[in-house]
């Protein structure tokens, strides 16, 4: 009797998991697709941002450079992309990742856009937790102090100047907030370090003029 | 219980027995992701899906389940129609998904769904569970959208910010900025304010019901008063 009704109950359990199951594999393979486009269309929303369509003709999201956390300056923990921007084949600015890990609350995720002349072309934060109303205006939703490096370069301002106003540099600090800005000021300065070593690599300016990475595809 | 009235079920959901402010369920989402307006819809809607999935499923096959797998059954059901919403979520409106981030898996342990699938869905046809559903995420949306609404307003000074990512480009200009020199109020936005207008809000709802109560009480005394009145003088003669 006790056997019957376990036999019974297992067998209506599993029946229940192998629908459930089912039902959720056809959903995800219902919108495998659709997700995957939403996710690159969202990736490439934030490049687009830096680099505008309108200053560059290739494909970023598939003309890709990888960088690991081997380089201490990104700061990176994970292997990532650094997006090559192109017009008539001609690399015109990179987008690098980077990481500030000397957030308020944790590491601020950043991507740095790099013009080839060493420029800042844009800075945007992927990913933050900082502090909502203070520290949180290093996202463009909420402040456009990130717009105030777009134009710098190691020379403008000097290297000393690569600092919040308290520690006598030249960027603002947010009121009430100063932990976060430098943070994000030392982490943008670090990347254009990596960037002017990395001349070579990144914008191809070596005697073939070539990229080493190849076309774009 | 065959006999459901529809628009007890109504009241109930939306005021009488609110999951979110009288039963006080599914407090977490609730308190995390109404910081502004669009989130707290978005969880909502997300949520009213989920029971309107499960009260349904649940009651389909309330006759087919025995008491000792009824539970498991019913977490199984709405595991994978949260699962289902949160996929779907993903491939139409990816940038809410990001913000919801964990809580939309968490609406699986929202205790307002798996107390209506066994309270009222298991015991009750297609019907009556499908609406019951239907209202209980609506009184909880509801809830949430109110809240949503004073913590972004008193946070931010501004209302319905960033709609667009629910509802489409469209509505990406119905932010309605209240006071444009507003200097931001942070406790609103940080969970204490959520546990403040909680507070708030349930306590406004204590008092309407109060007013309710008393005037039903008022308009019921007249005639005992004057019942007494009468018998009072009958005894005196």
């Amino acid at each position: 009797m006790l056997g019957r009704s376990i036999t019974r109950n297992s067998i209506l359990l599993a029946l229940f998991a192998a629908c459930t199951t089912a039902l959720i594999a056809g959903t995800q393979l219902l919108t495998k697709s659709d997700i995957a486009e939403q996710k690159r269309q969202a990736e490439e929303k934030a490049l687009l941002q830096v680099v505008p369509r309108s200053r560059h003709d290739n494909s970023m999201l598939d003309d890709t450079i990888p960088v690991g956390p081997q380089d201490v300056r990104l700061g990176l923990r994970e292997e990532k992309q650094i997006y090559v921007a192109r017009e008539k084949g001609e690399v015109i600015a990179v987008i690098i990742p980077a990481i500030a890990r000397d957030g308020y609350t944790g590491d601020i995720e950043l991507i740095v856009g790099v013009n080839r002349d060493g420029t800042i072309a844009g800075v945007r934060a992927l990913a933050q937790r900082e502090t909502p109303g203070l520290g949180d205006k290093v996202d463009l939703k909420k402040s456009d102090w990130m717009l105030g490096f777009n134009g710098r370069s190691l020379t403008n301002p000097k290297l000393a100047g690569w600092a919040v106003k308290k520690d006598n540099g030249v960027f603002d600090e947010f009121t009430g907030a100063t932990i976060t800005p430098r943070a994000v000021v030392t982490a943008i300065r670090k990347v254009l370090q990596f960037a002017q070593a990395n001349r070579n690599t990144l914008f191809g300016v070596s005697d073939t003029g070539d990229s080493p990475t190849g076309e774009a595809s | 219980m065959a006999d459901v009235s529809y628009k007890d079920l109504s009241v109930n959901g939306l005021w009488k027995n609110n999951p979110a402010i009288v039963q006080l369920l599914g407090l977490c989402p609730l308190l995390a992701v109404t910081g502004s307006v669009v989130n707290a819809i978005g969880l909502g809607l997300a949520t009213t899906m989920v029971l309107i999935i499960s009260n349904t499923s649940v009651s389909l096959i309330r006759n087919l389940v025995s008491d000792a797998v009824r539970l498991p059954t019913f977490v199984m059901i709405i595991a994978s129609a949260v699962t289902c919403i949160e996929l779907l979520m993903q491939a139409f409106a990816y940038e809410l998904f990001q913000i919801l981030g964990i809580f939309l898996p968490l609406i699986t342990t929202n205790c307002v769904i798996l107390g209506r699938a066994d309270g009222f869905a298991a015991r009750n046809s297609i019907g009556p569970s499908f609406y019951d559903g239907l209202i209980m995420g609506l009184g909880f949306a509801c809830v949430l959208a109110v809240l949503g609404g004073l913590r972004e307003l008193s946070g931010t000074g501004a209302l319905f910010a960033n709609m667009d990512l629910l509802f489409g480009p469209a509505a990406a200009n119905w932010k309605i900025v209240m006071y444009s020199d507003y200097q931001p109020f942070l406790l609103a936005i940080l969970p204490p304010g959520a546990f403040i207008f909680t507070g708030l809000i349930i306590a406004v709802k204590n008092l309407i019901d109060d007013q309710i109560k008393n005037r039903q009480d008022a308009s019921k005394a007249i005639p005992v008063k004057g019942a007494k009145r009468v018998r009072v003088t009958g005894a005196v003669s």
